[in-house]
């Protein structure tokens, strides 16, 4: 037993090897956010810089939620449940915080989370409120998760139907505890004079959390989206990410084969909860406000559309059906009434063209390596 | 495997279909039928900002990407025009469209003629910030209006206040909307009052001293409005004797209606909207309760009737307008209306025909159509006769107005009292 547990510590490498590995890919990321902020978003204009981040909040909630029911073929429609609450937790600590710290709820941010900047790099590039802002989102994300765990942790011995209606309810209870929650506090003598866990329960109610500072850019959707991605990757590549795809294709067998599979499943939802927290921040600060009311499971039903028209399991496919399925409505704003209807005939064409999702379960390079040696011949064969 | 390839085939027609489509998206979708330039002063005296170029005399040649001619000013309008509340969008939609034919008839304002363009939100507040943001940077419009419901006014405002351009909304009442900022002003009245108006209905016209809530606790409209009518009840020596809750979309108000049948108040108030209300009135009735029904403006349609049905007659509701007030501008505007869309015009699409004519007042006031100038003329108006009553905005840039009080009488709404701001 001893034996073994060495021999895989000497299989894996050390996890403090994990910020290293990913060095490059993490520096490719940033330079790109850092360029499309710079460049791209004033040559655009703020409508397209808005569909753009639009997608970018999208990619991350989408490709998290591949985790769960790509991967891991688990079946969940809570997914805009644990965005959320990772939006509320953000908005709430940024607005909060903001009141606290400098006694109003406005921006304190530097170019990088300015829609307005002219030049991105004249100014300082970060300012106390985006510090604020990226530690809500990773609080949020964290409680997400935390909030993924609680509910994973019972719910992940259902199967299938179980397992939507567990997750569903989640979302709902999510909601209609946000929408019974007191007045938000606008005053910032009465916020000082409020102890924080008595904040906690002033998210806005009905009308939602509203005066939440706008820090969400291009640069912030790149960067988490492309966290995101890679991290949806590695996972995939991992031994971790293979016994999650072994319980998707036949849980009796991963279970025979040593794969500990509550385990797997809850952990996979608890990653996936967190992303889609962090999602809900950015969210948050792009609309300037959350209200619960509008994320029910309706919205929950929105990505697991982007999962299952990408691909099971499929990370590009999750990722293009995330863009596709953003940019379609807003391209379809020429046909004006029958824009829903046209978008709901593509999505069924869609379907039927191709049940197995864009790419399938594959990725799209695994899909374009045997087009392109059919094109240029069977060279590479041998 | 020739199935699966015509599959394909439709799939790419249809999908490029979606992407030549909004090649065409130039053009307005759901505007006023007028022609542009037909009746335009060549000498214009007011610079317009939105055609951006040095020459107005040719710029509406020589602009066709942003589509903005210099001789017409294009108003946006963002609705929930598909969803749950697309009634709602609808209605303000007609409303606005009948201003805009009235306003161009009669040759526009400073010689220009006005275009809409209508822009489905979904009842989404992301889509409204995005359909705002489109119409500001795209279409360059001079002003936005919209929303119905107060959370995607709050969205849509927010953008609209970032980029200076003015925003009338025609009917969100909850107070939080104007307080974005300057641009943002309202032609309805506002929560507060709206429960000041039936608290003091029920004290002084209906002398009746007692009554029980039972509001949405998901609506932010409903439970805004529950609070205001407490503390206006209370203020006016009534007394509430109990507070009811619950989650819209629910059907069996009966654990709710007991513990109110157990107090036997004079009134309920249910500041829902008419899907509820209609519901709570059959219940209520059948539980033996004689409490006087009212409620808001939530109550406004034709479907109330249909859903309360005998349980719902007598009951009260306040509302922006009555079709039945002899005033001419309501008779002539109902006329008007009903030769145009074929039916009675609800509150909504009065207000949305207000929002519309008292933006075009502004804009013969106006130094320029720049978003500041704009504004300050809109936040300016001072007793514009509107079909919704004599409206001022005051300095919160919230309407000042009266409301009417409705009752339910044989199926439809009967003009009962008007209430005069405080």
């Amino acid at each position: 037993m001893l034996r073994m547990k060495a021999r895989s510590l000497e299989l894996s490498p050390p996890a403090w090897t994990i910020l290293p590995r990913n060095l490059l890919a993490l520096v490719v990321i940033l330079a790109i956010a850092i360029m499309m902020h710079a460049w791209v978003r004033p040559a655009v204009g703020n409508y397209y810089n808005r569909v753009m981040m639009d997608v970018g909040i999208n990619i991350v909630l989408a490709v998290s939620l591949t985790i769960v029911n790509g991967f891991t073929g688990q079946f969940s429609i809570g997914h805009a449940g644990f965005m959320t609450l990772g939006g509320y937790v953000a908005a709430a600590t940024t607005y909060y915080g903001s009141q606290l710290l400098w006694s109003k709820a406005a921006f304190f941010g530097g170019t990088l989370s300015s829609n307005t900047a002219e030049s991105v790099f004249s100014a300082g590039l970060l300012g106390g409120g985006d510090l604020l802002f990226v530690a809500g989102c990773v609080l949020g994300g964290c409680i997400a998760a935390g909030a993924g765990y609680v509910v994973g942790l019972p719910s992940l011995r259902l199967r299938g139907d179980y397992l939507a209606i567990v997750t569903l309810g989640f979302g709902e209870i999510i909601r209609v505890l946000l929408q019974a929650s007191g007045p938000q506090v606008t005053r910032t003598a009465d916020i000082a004079a409020k102890n924080p866990f008595e904040l906690t329960t002033a998210l806005g109610g009905a009308l939602g959390f509203t005066r939440v500072p706008i820090y969400t850019t291009q640069f912030w959707t790149i960067l988490f989206g492309g966290v995101t991605l890679l991290v949806a990757y590695r996972l995939k590549q991992s031994s971790m990410g293979r016994a999650l795809l072994s319980i998707r294709e036949d849980e009796v067998a991963a279970e025979a084969m040593g794969v500990k599979t509550t385990r797997m499943k809850v952990l996979a939802f608890v990653i996936a909860a967190f992303f889609a927290g962090m999602g809900g921040g950015l969210y948050a600060h792009q609309l300037g406000q959350i209200n619960a009311g509008e994320l029910g499971f309706m919205k929950s039903f929105d990505f697991v559309i982007m999962v299952v028209l990408g691909g099971m399991g499929s990370i590009s496919g999750a990722t293009l059906a995330a863009i596709v399925l953003t940019v379609l409505p807003e391209l379809l704003r020429g046909v004006a009434e029958y824009r829903m209807i046209v978008y709901a005939l593509l999505l069924i064409v869609m379907m039927l063209v191709r049940p197995q999702g864009l790419f399938g379960v594959r990725e799209a390079w695994e899909l374009i390596r045997p087009l392109t040696r059919r094109m240029f011949g069977s060279g590479a064969k041998a | 495997m020739n199935r699966v390839r015509a599959f394909a085939a439709c799939a790419i027609i249809g999908l490029s279909l979606a992407i030549i489509l909004p090649g065409c998206d130039n053009s307005p979708q759901a505007s006023a039928a007028t022609s542009p330039g037909s009746g335009s002063s060549p000498t214009n005296s007011v610079p317009n900002p939105t055609a951006g170029t040095t020459t107005p005399t040719d710029a509406s040649a020589n602009s066709p990407a942003t589509e903005t001619s210099a001789d017409e000013y294009v108003v946006g309008h963002y609705a929930s025009m598909t969803g749950s509340e697309a009634t709602f969008g609808k209605s303000t939609d007609d409303g606005i469209k009948l201003a805009i034919e009235e306003i161009n008839a009669a040759g526009g304002v400073k010689g220009k003629k006005f275009r809409l363009i209508t822009y489905d939100d979904q009842g989404k507040g992301q889509e409204a910030a995005t359909a705002v943001t489109r119409l500001i940077t795209r279409d360059k419009v001079v002003a936005v209006l919209g929303e119905v419901a107060s959370s995607r006014s709050i969205a849509g405002g927010q953008v609209a206040q970032q980029n200076g351009v003015p925003m009338i909304t025609p009917s969100s009442t909850n107070a939080s909307v104007t307080e974005i900022g300057d641009m943002i002003s309202r032609v309805c009245f506002i929560d507060p009052f709206q429960g000041f108006v039936c608290a003091k209905f029920v004290r002084d016209n209906l002398k009746l001293s007692t009554a029980a809530t039972l509001y949405d606790r998901t609506q932010a409209y409903s439970a805004g409005l529950n609070d205001d009518f407490k503390k206006a009840f209370t203020e006016l020596g009534g007394k509430i004797v109990t507070e009811q809750a619950y989650a819209g979309g629910d059907a069996d108000f009966s654990a709710q209606l007991t513990n109110i049948r157990d107090k036997n108040p004079d009134v309920i108030f249910i500041p829902g909207y008419y899907t509820e209300a209609g519901n709570i009135a059959m219940q209520v009735r059948k539980l033996g309760l004689k409490s006087v029904l009212i409620g808001g403006d939530g109550w406004d349609s034709a479907k109330l009737a249909e859903i309360g049905g005998q349980a719902i007659e007598g009951a009260y509701y306040s509302n922006h307008y009555s079709d039945e007030e002899q005033r001419p501008a309501v008779q002539d505007f109902v006329k008007k209306y009903k030769e145009k869309y074929g039916a009675v015009p609800d509150g909504l699409a009065a207000l949305g025909y207000d929002a519309m004519r008292l933006l075009a007042d502004a804009m013969t006031r106006a130094k320029s159509t720049s978003g500041k100038d704009l504004a300050e003329a809109i936040n300016s108006t001072k007793d514009f006769a509107g079909v919704t009553g004599v409206i001022t905005i005051d300095a919160e840039r919230n309407a000042r107005k009266p409301a009417v009080i409705l009752k339910m009488q044989g199926g439809r709404p009967r003009y009962a009292a008007t209430i005069q701001p405080k």
